[in-house]
């Protein structure tokens, strides 16, 4: 009996042995990525945190101001108007972005000739480099030479001066950006439609459904998961925006494009205000917790899984 | 191109046949042809910026300025290029970007993939609780970290040097983590058992089984990983001072800085910088195509 005892005991440390083994290794493997996100993830948004309570600019110590920094955010015209730019920008972007690329990837889901040419050629913005892009366009919209005016002209249209144009710049912006980024959310709706069963197409078919009727009863409701991802991710990407407004605006004119990434930028590396750049970067951060978390609640009234 | 043929057509939005009615057929006929006439038109408007680059790039500075625009100009002016290159060490930017995104994009896959195996096929305590935190930090924007980490990098003396661009992907990432993730969870875990049976360890069924499986979906993070670093902006911009030192993205915009109106030369300096990248998509689109499938749909 005690042997008995004794040998079961003996294979149970064996076991845990193992199991200690494998966890070992496993973090082994995780090494490089436990670093990252103490290093650069975690570790920065706490220190983030700590230095939106400072004044730093970086070269002297930085002294604790408590929550100076948020009250000049608070009490200052320009952060609000920053603010608002960032959310009109992001309430145009995201709808319009969704809407082509959903409208796109019905039309590119057709039996049509050519249709993997047709793919490849709307996702080439996405692969040219913001920069790159933006260029092009501040050349497109020159108000004298660029050849947007030039055809509004053709249709009798006195063109706007865009870049230069306190009411038309956020919507150049707004336009260049839609056509730069929806070949992604594009391609994920594509494959969103794919997953969609063949059989719940025909069946509807067979019971007389029209076009409009199959997609709005059938496609949309089937889809809703992958419009769900989308609109997450592109609304975390569009409060972020920043290189084309750098490239094409800075900002301007008289802080008309003026968004809370450029915000920061500029207050962190241009203006040493370090303490204050990172409490605006913390008011993004609750920004997109809060919109994110806001739309995570309010799927289940609109997303439909099938199980 | 016809590798975006991945994603396969869905019949069930054809129209429906008709071979009733020669009204049907010409109303077929109608629907096809403006199908057709939409989908060229938006294929042009996505060009159209692309070729008007390349344009400006091939003209005079009279040309480029000249109102109404001059499309196709003649006799092009090929020597822009050469200007281009004399003027603004083009060369030496694009080499400095692919040594930072060939850094950077080995050292996401190493890190990516073992991370991923650990997640897959690993069992130790607080697995799933750490995979949600990895998942989580996708929601940290950028501009959050972006600060105490410059003043990490300034403190180990990096500030005007190249590390900070590439560093930082050797140690993980959530986006690279969760693809080669999903990936690994749709190999058999039976290959594991038998390999195991045989006496092999993790590491052993990691490098000799998991990895040779991977090769797609490595490829396919490998040019996200590759992409974003030639096309990044923001960092280049913060951490370097030299020109000699500058990325192509950063180049251009400082480029742009002094000849504001040289739009020939600005345009041909674009088109250098945008080459690589296209002729890059155009050879491997299939693995962009799948890489979005995968990360955009099996969460």
């Amino acid at each position: 009996m005690t042997y008995q005892t004794q040998r079961k005991s003996g294979w149970l440390t064996v076991t845990r042995r193992r199991k200690v083994q494998e966890a070992g290794l496993a973090y082994l493997f995780l090494l490089p990525t436990l670093i990252g996100l103490l290093l650069f993830t975690m570790g920065p948004v706490i220190a983030g945190f700590l230095i939106s309570f400072t004044n730093w600019n970086i070269f002297l110590p930085p002294q604790w101001v408590g929550l100076e920094n948020y009250q000049t955010l608070v009490s200052q015209e320009l952060p609000h108007k920053v603010f608002w730019n960032t959310l009109y920008y992001t309430a145009l972007n995201v709808p319009l972005n969704m809407i082509i690329a959903l409208g796109t990837a019905l039309l590119l889901n057709m039996r049509l000739r050519g249709v993997a040419f047709y793919r490849a050629v709307y996702f080439l913005p996405v692969v040219s480099s913001t920069v790159a892009a933006s260029l092009i366009w501040t050349w497109l919209y020159s108000p004298n030479f660029g050849p947007i005016n030039y055809f509004l002209g053709l249709v009798g249209i006195q063109g706007p001066p865009w870049l230069g144009s306190t009411t038309w710049a956020m919507p150049a912006i707004i336009i260049m950006s839609v056509w730069k980024g929806f070949g992604t959310n594009m391609l994920i709706f594509l494959a969103g439609l794919q997953g969609i069963p063949q059989e719940l197409q025909e069946a509807s078919m067979i019971d007389g459904a029209n076009r409009w009727q199959r997609f709005w009863r059938v496609t949309w409701p089937l889809l809703s998961p992958t419009t769900f991802f989308v609109l997450v991710i592109s609304s975390i990407a569009s409060f972020q925006v920043f290189e084309q407004v750098f490239v094409m605006t800075n900002g301007g004119p008289a802080y008309a494009t003026t968004v809370l990434g450029l915000f920061i930028y500029l207050n962190a590396f241009r203006y040493n205000n370090m303490g204050y750049a990172a409490a605006v970067a913390y008011v993004l951060f609750a920004l997109i917790l809060a919109i994110t978390l806001a739309q995570l609640k309010l799927q289940g009234r609109w997303t439909h899984y099938e199980l | 191109m016809d590798t975006l043929r991945t994603l396969k057509t869905n019949p069930a939005f054809v129209p429906t046949t008709p071979k009733r009615a020669v009204g049907a057929t010409a109303l077929y006929i109608i629907q096809r042809l403006g199908l057709h006439a939409i989908v060229w038109l938006g294929a042009i408007t996505m060009v159209l910026p692309f070729l008007w680059m390349f344009s400006t790039s091939l003209k005079t500075q009279g040309a480029a300025m000249a109102y109404p625009p001059v499309w196709i100009p003649n006799p092009p002016l090929w020597s822009n290029y050469i200007d281009v290159v004399n003027r603004f060490p083009f060369g030496l930017f694009a080499l400095n970007s692919l040594k930072i995104a060939t850094l950077g994009t080995i050292g996401q896959l190493a890190s990516t993939s073992l991370g991923a195996y650990a997640f897959a096929r690993m069992n130790f305590p607080g697995r799933n609780v750490l995979f949600v935190i990895l998942l989580a930090t996708l929601m940290i924007p950028g501009n959050v970290t972006m600060i105490p980490t410059f003043v990490l990098f300034n403190k180990f003396g990096w500030l005007n040097t190249h590390y900070p661009l590439f560093v930082p992907s050797w140690f993980g990432g959530a986006f690279g983590t969760f693809l080669v993730r999903q990936f690994f969870r749709t190999i058999p875990q039976d290959y594991n058992d038998a390999a195991s049976i045989d006496g092999a360890g993790h590491l052993r069924i990691f490098a000799s089984i998991y990895l040779p499986l991977a090769k797609p979906v490595l490829a396919t993070l490998a040019l996200f990983t590759f992409m974003n670093h030639w096309n990044e902006f923001l960092l280049p911009v913060i951490y370097l001072t030299d020109q000699d030192k500058m990325t192509l993205t950063v180049g251009l915009s400082y480029f742009q800085l002094q000849y504001t109106t040289l739009y020939h030369y600005l345009m041909a300096g674009t088109v250098l910088s945008t080459i690589p990248i296209f002729v890059m998509f155009i050879a491997l689109q299939k693995y962009f195509v799948r890489g979005i499938v995968m990360s955009g749909l099996k969460g």
